[in-house]
Formats: structure tokens, sequence, C-alpha cells
């Protein structure tokens, strides 16, 4: 099958950020925190994208931004579809009261709106980067349970299913090496959504104070520190909040793209 | 001559299949088949799956179903080529002159609107009556195909009435709009044997009464025989033979039909009785939350390395009863022996040995095994779980395995996609194997499969059976079968045990009522069957 261009350019896209992400410390031309400008210069051939309000240089703190935003996001998804699969499938697998149980501790944690809910926490306890990433995980984890239980459900009444049971198999046998292998591809698309809502999440909670904390810069920050230069016409918080959308839209590309190659599990084409 | 209606003339059809991750590949379905129908004549189409068909039929009314193209030939209806007719045409043509009858009704009907409606629909639509004109003809429809209280008939709504009752409801929305051809499509394959009588009667009774042409598919000679003025024969989208029905089945010429005539002719001696290796002992079984059980008091015994074929249709319980063996569904009452020991009655309180001994081979291959594991993988498991086999021991006992279910090299590393239907039931099998178990449930093993690649499997099973004195329990609904391997025999109807012994005994009269009703329900391949049966039936319930 042929790449479509939106496809390629999401691809493109996301590596790209990843890589500046990666590399970091090599590509930023100035440190995170040092104030090589004045307020609120506009972009310039030292400053390509200008300078802070106060005096940083914004690229740099974009490209360290990115590296802390993308780390926690990944993190963060990456624990929601370990703990949100794995008790997904149980549900599915077990079924009866424990799936009861499971499924109404979800119901109860998503009727909470999750911003409210990591707000609270959040100003409770310490503010660091394993707090932060276990929060956003498990609120996140509440969705991927719901996706992962709906489709190991369709799975586990597949004769083979029944037939390793019937062989005595174990449940972990079952879940990871009968179900898994089938659920995985809706849930690598789905991953790819988590992930930018992640990232969103992340920016949303440093906007309002609760995210990552200074010196660490990241693009949720970024834009609260700068947003006072809005009002004087000037473009710095900008530079971040483009930096969220685009970041946003490319990894949207690529997971729309694995989404219509996998389509659904009963008429599956392709995958 | 009598006036030809329909004329394929060096029919072409085309298809380009996506298998995933290859580039896509042109298939040629149909190639340089001729054939004509005459006005009022029914042409039976025969073959296996793939064999084009369906894809035959439904060029009748120049369709091809999901990117199927009809590439080549001509086809006339009455006198008109319609291949390359432009889509205003076609819809005049479709649902008017032509009309199709499909496998299941029940995923035809539109389950919110009333029968009577979407009978009709089609000849208001085209304008051919109006209302009341078509409800008087649909009327008189379920009237000619015995359908109960016809004039009310079409107020239920699908759901409301049986498989067979629903599949005449559809017949009788395809002859509503009084069309020139009819294509029934495999109508009665879905049903149990003694519903399949009734529509078949059904319909033929409404052929010969409309005088309307049809083509009618199936994969069934005996069916065919029944309804068919000629028959054709296809093999991988190409003609193989075509004449009467009489020719065909009395006198076939060519190989191919002489094997689809004689299917079906294993012969099997039947075992002695010996002391049982699974007793069913009155057990008693109901699903939870319902208030009905399903199996009542059932008693049946199988001996080691025999076979044991519990025969009914569908809702009689038989797979119920397997479920409950296997312990996937706890019986409420009654105890199962087997292998001198006592089985606990839920499949968590068995022990290894006792699941290893009992294993189990299902319906439908394609679903029995993980489409993401490979063959090696699927044989493999039970090896490394029961026996501890690793690496080199148990891929060789796994090439073992492919030998006896004749499969040979070149499978092992193959995913379940990349085999055919017999092949999939065959590696189904030597799982089953791989536990040397001592008994094995077989759940109707055979009926998704064309008959001759069923025929293959039967005599592989017989040959394991001989081999490793292993014993089945054969559920399924077709008698044909149970000649062909069973030892002993339970009939059940309704979750009891109607009939129960040794294959001559339960197969030799005097039968009772039901038994009867089943056994002389099953299509024979000859000339008249129908008719024979049929005014049999209405001879008894006249005298009676």
């Amino acid at each position: 099958m042929k790449m479509p261009f939106s496809a390629m350019l999401g691809i493109f896209l996301t590596s790209s950020f990843v890589f500046l992400a990666v590399f970091a410390q090599f590509l930023a031309p100035y440190s995170i925190t040092e104030a090589s400008g004045g307020v609120w210069e506009g972009p310039s051939a030292t400053h390509w994208l200008g300078t802070d309000t106060i005096g940083r240089d914004i690229f740099s703190r974009l490209i360290y931004g990115g590296q802390i935003t993308i780390f926690v996001a990944l993190a963060s998804s990456v624990l929601a579809f370990s703990v949100g699969s794995f008790f997904g499938f149980m549900a599915a697998v077990r079924g009866g009261w424990a799936d009861q149980i499971m499924s109404r501790i979800v119901d109860l944690m998503m009727a909470i709106p999750s911003l409210i809910v990591a707000l609270v926490i959040l100003s409770v306890l310490p503010l660091n980067l394993t707090v932060l990433i276990l929060v956003i995980g498990l609120l996140d984890s509440t969705r991927v349970f719901r996706l992962s239980r709906a489709v190991a459900m369709d799975i586990a009444v597949m004769d083979y299913v029944e037939a390793a049971k019937l062989r005595g198999e174990r449940q972990t046998w079952v879940i990871f090496r009968e179900i898994l292998p089938n659920a995985l591809s809706p849930l690598v698309a789905e991953f790819g959504l988590r992930f930018i809502f992640a990232v969103l999440f992340i920016s949303t909670l440093s906007f309002l104070g609760l995210g990552i904390q200074p010196p660490l810069a990241d693009w949720g920050g970024m834009v609260k520190e700068n947003k006072d230069g809005l009002v004087y016409g000037k473009s710095a918080a900008l530079m971040p909040a483009f930096a969220i959308a685009a970041l946003a839209i490319s990894v949207n590309l690529v997971a729309d793209w694995i989404l219509s190659r996998t389509t659904s599990l009963k008429g599956g084409r392709g995958g | 001559m009598a006036e030809i209606l329909l004329e394929f003339k060096d029919l072409r059809i085309e298809a380009t299949s996506y298998p995933p991750g290859e580039p896509p590949r042109h298939v040629v379905l149909v190639d340089g088949v001729s054939v004509a129908v005459e006005k009022g004549k029914v042409l039976g189409l025969i073959g296996e799956s793939g064999a084009g068909k369906s894809t035959i039929g439904l060029s009748a009314m120049a369709f091809g179903r999901g990117g199927v193209r009809l590439t080549g030939g001509q086809i006339l209806l009455n006198g008109r080529e319609i291949r390359t007719a432009d889509a205003a045409g076609l819809r005049a043509l479709r649902g008017r002159e032509v009309t199709y009858v499909s496998q299941s009704a029940a995923a035809s009907f539109n389950p919110a609107r009333r029968i009577m409606e979407q009978v009709i629909e089609t000849s208001i639509s085209h304008g051919l009556m109006n209302k009341s004109d078509a409800e008087a003809r649909a009327v008189d429809l379920f009237r000619q195909l015995g359908l109960p209280k016809p004039e009310s008939f079409g107020t239920r709504y699908p759901h409301q009435v049986s498989g067979g009752q629903l599949q005449r409801a559809m017949t009788a929305m395809a002859l509503c709009p009084k069309p020139d051809l009819v294509i029934f499509d495999e109508p009665t394959t879905a049903l149990d044997v003694t519903t399949q009588i009734e529509v078949l009667a059904a319909i033929k009774l409404a052929i010969v009464q409309t005088g309307v042409a049809a083509l009618y598919i199936t994969h069934d000679l005996a069916v065919v025989a029944q309804v068919a003025d000629h028959i054709l024969v296809l093999r991988g989208g190409k003609k193989v033979e075509y004449g009467t029905t009489d020719q065909i089945i009395n006198d076939p010429r060519e190989d191919y039909t002489r094997a689809l005539v004689s299917v079906r002719s294993i012969e099997h001696a039947e075992k002695s009785e010996a002391r049982a290796l699974l007793s069913v002992a009155s057990v008693t079984a109901r699903y939870r939350g319902t208030d009905f059980d399903v199996l009542k008091n059932v008693t049946v015994d199988l001996a080691p390395g025999q076979t044991l074929a519990i025969v009914g249709e569908s809702g009689s319980g038989k797979s119920t009863l397997a479920r409950v063996i296997t312990g996937l569904l706890p019986a409420a009452q009654g105890r199962i022996t087997f292998a001198g020991r006592v089985l606990s009655p839920d499949l968590l309180g068995r022990s290894k040995e006792d699941l290893r001994e009992l294993q189990m081979i299902y319906q439908m291959a394609d679903t029995a095994m993980n489409p993401r594991q490979t063959v090696g993988t699927i044989i493999g498991r039970p090896l490394e779980f029961y026996f501890g086999l690793k690496g080199e021991a148990k891929r060789q006992r796994i090439q073992e395995l492919l030998d006896q279910i004749e499969m040979g090299k070149g499978y092992i590393d193959r995913y379940p996609a990349e085999l055919s239907g017999g092949q999939k039931q065959r590696v189904c099998i030597a799982r089953a194997l791989a536990a040397k178990p001592k008994l094995i449930i077989c759940d109707e093993v055979t009926s998704a499969l064309d008959p001759l690649v069923a025929d293959g499997i039967l005599k592989l099973l017989l040959n394991l059976q001989a081999e490793a004195q292993v014993a089945y329990l054969f559920i399924t609904h077709d008698i044909a079968t149970v000649r062909a391997i069973a030892d002993r025999i339970a009939v059940m109807f309704k979750g009891q045990v109607v009939r129960y012994g040794q294959k001559s005994d339960v197969l030799a009269p005097p039968y009772d009522d039901y038994t009867d009703l089943l056994l002389s329900s099953v299509p024979e391949m000859k000339l008249g069957w129908l008719e024979g049966v049929i005014a049999g039936r209405k001879m008894e319930s006249a005298g009676n």
C-alpha cells in the first residue's frame, strides 16, 4: 500500500521533533537559563525566534522544552497503556464481579473532569517529574482501560481463547499471548492520540503553574511566562504554542494513518 | 426448442485482491463460461466454494459484488445485452426482470420493518402494481409457499418468525414483482435438514406454479437434483460439465462430477460394545440467568477408540453437551466419569491430566486458531505445555504431527491466513492430537467445509482413530456423516436423548417419530426424492 502524503509529512515532522528533543544539548545554540539578549527581542540572526521575558533565547528554550514535554508525555502514555490495557484485558477475560468492580471504579474516575482531579492531587503532592508522570499516566489509563476492555471482549469469545482455557493455560498466557497480539493494532493507533492528549495536558498544567517547574522549561510554561507580551504585540508566547500545535498535528497524522490501515478488528483489511 | 431467457456467452469475470503486505493481485474468477436458461426452466449451478457459482449467479443481474468486474463475454437477458448496460438500464432490470434470494434471510431482512412492507417494496418502487394489488399478491404467495396464517403473516416482524419461514418470505419477496428469472443463492444451506425439506418443497412448488425461470446455486448436489432441470458443474471458475439433471446424477461424464456424486461413500464397520471411557450419567444443565434446562437427564457412554455421534437440529443441546463435558458449562446435576475418574463439573477443578486427555476440535477452524500465531506455535504449544518439549525435539514432533495430518513440509512457519479451509481444520486436528488425548470432541468439524474436503477430513479422522486408539464424540446435524463414522449414535431433540444405541440399531426401523422425520429429511441423490417424501408425509397426515 502506498503511504499517503499526510502520513509521510506526519512521520517527518514527528521524527524531527524527536530528533531535536533527543539531541537538545548539542543542537541548542544557548543554554536554557542564559539571558543572552534584551527583553522580548524580535527574531534575528543571533536569536532565530527572538528572546523571552528576561532575554533568554526562545529557540534554545523551545528545544529543551520539547525534550521535557515529549519525555513526560511519552512516559505517562506508556504508563497509561501498561496499566490500562492490563486491567482492561483482565476485566474482559475474568468477567463477572472482577469486571464490575474495575469498570465501576473507572466510571467513577471518569465522571470527574481529569483536569480538576489533577489540579487537586498536584496541589497536595510535591511537584516533581515522577509525581507528574504518575498522575497524568494514571488518569489517562482509565480511557485506555475502556478501549482495551472493549477490544478484548471481542477477542475473548473467540474459539482460540476458549481452546487455550481448555488446555489449562494461565490467565497471563491468555492475556499476553492470545489476546494482546490481536489487540495490538487498535491500541497502537490509540497510543498516538493519547500521547497528544498527554502533551496538551502537561502544557495545560504548566500554564496553570502546577506542571513542570522552573528552572526546567516546557512549552506550556513558556506560554505562561510570555503571555503578557501578547498585549504589547510581542510574538514570544506564540512560538511554544505553535510548537504544541505542530507536534499534536504531526503525531495525529501518523496515528490517523495507522488507524486507517488497521480499521476495525472485524472488517480488518491489511494490518 | 423453447425460448431462451438468459444466455451467458464466454463470460469472463475478474477481480483484484489486496493481500496484506503484498502488491495487488489480479484474479480471474470466471473464465469462458457459456450456458443458456430457457423460459420457465431451472438451471442448477453447483461447485465448491470459490468455484464462481455465486459470482455467475449475480452476473445474471449484471452485478459484481465488492469490486468484482464483469470483463468479457456477453450476458443476454430476453435478447438484450446487459453486461455493458448503463446504470439506468440496470436499475430498471433488477428487481423487475431478475430477483435474488440470498442464503441468510435473517441478515437480509430489515429487522425494524414489517415483513409485508419489505416483500412488496420492489413491486411498488418499480411501479408494477399499486399497494393493495401487491399486498394481495403477497398474501397469495404466502399461501402458495405454505406459510402459516397467510393473511396476517405480513404484519409480523422478521424476528417473530422462524428461519425457515423467513427464507420462504424472502422467496415471496423475489416472486412478488413477477420476474422472469429468480436467482436462488444457497437458499436452504443455513437451515436444519427438517426445515430445509419444507423450504425446498415450497420453493419447488412456487417455481412450478408461477412458471418462473431460476438459477439455483448450491454446493449440495442432492438438493439441486430435486429442483433443477439442467445442471452446470463448475470448478475454479470453469465449466466442468453441463447436462440434464438426470444425466449428471445417473451418468456423470467427468471425473470431478463423479467424485461429487459419489461423495460420502466411506465405509466404516461398527465396533462392538466395550467398557466405557467416558460416561455421562443423568446430566442436566442450564445457562446462568435462565430458568430453562438446555440438557435434560442426558445419559450416554463412549468406549475407548470408538465414535459416539450426537445428532440433532440446531437448538437440540448437542453443543451444550460438549460444553458440559469439557467443563465450560458446569452441569447442574449428574456425573461425568472419564477414564475411571469422576470429572469435576467445573473446568477450574480439573487436573492437567484431565485436560490433556480430553481435547476439542471446533466447527470454525478460522476462529479456533490465533491468527497471529504460526502453525508451528499453534501445534507446538500443547507439546510444550503438557510434555515440556522444547527446541529441536519440539520442532521434530510438530513435523511428525504435520505428516500425520498429511500436510508435509513447508507449513510449519505459515500463518492460518495462508492455509485453505481444509488445511486449517487439519491443523486444528493436529493441535488436538499433540496432547495425545484419549477423547476428542469434534463439534460440527466438517459442516463448514466443501463435501470433498469434508470427506478427506473424515477419512483422516478414521485413520487417526485406528492408529492412536482415540475416541471421538462427534457432534453433527448431518446423517450422512454419522453413517460414515459412528459406532454409537445418540439422537437429541430439545435437550433430551430421544434415541440411543449402536449405529445398526439406531439407523434401523422401527423408528420413533423424530428420528423418522430426521432420517427421511436428508436429501438423497436421486430424482423425484422430494416428491416421494412429501407425498409420503401427506398420506400419513391424511391417515392420522
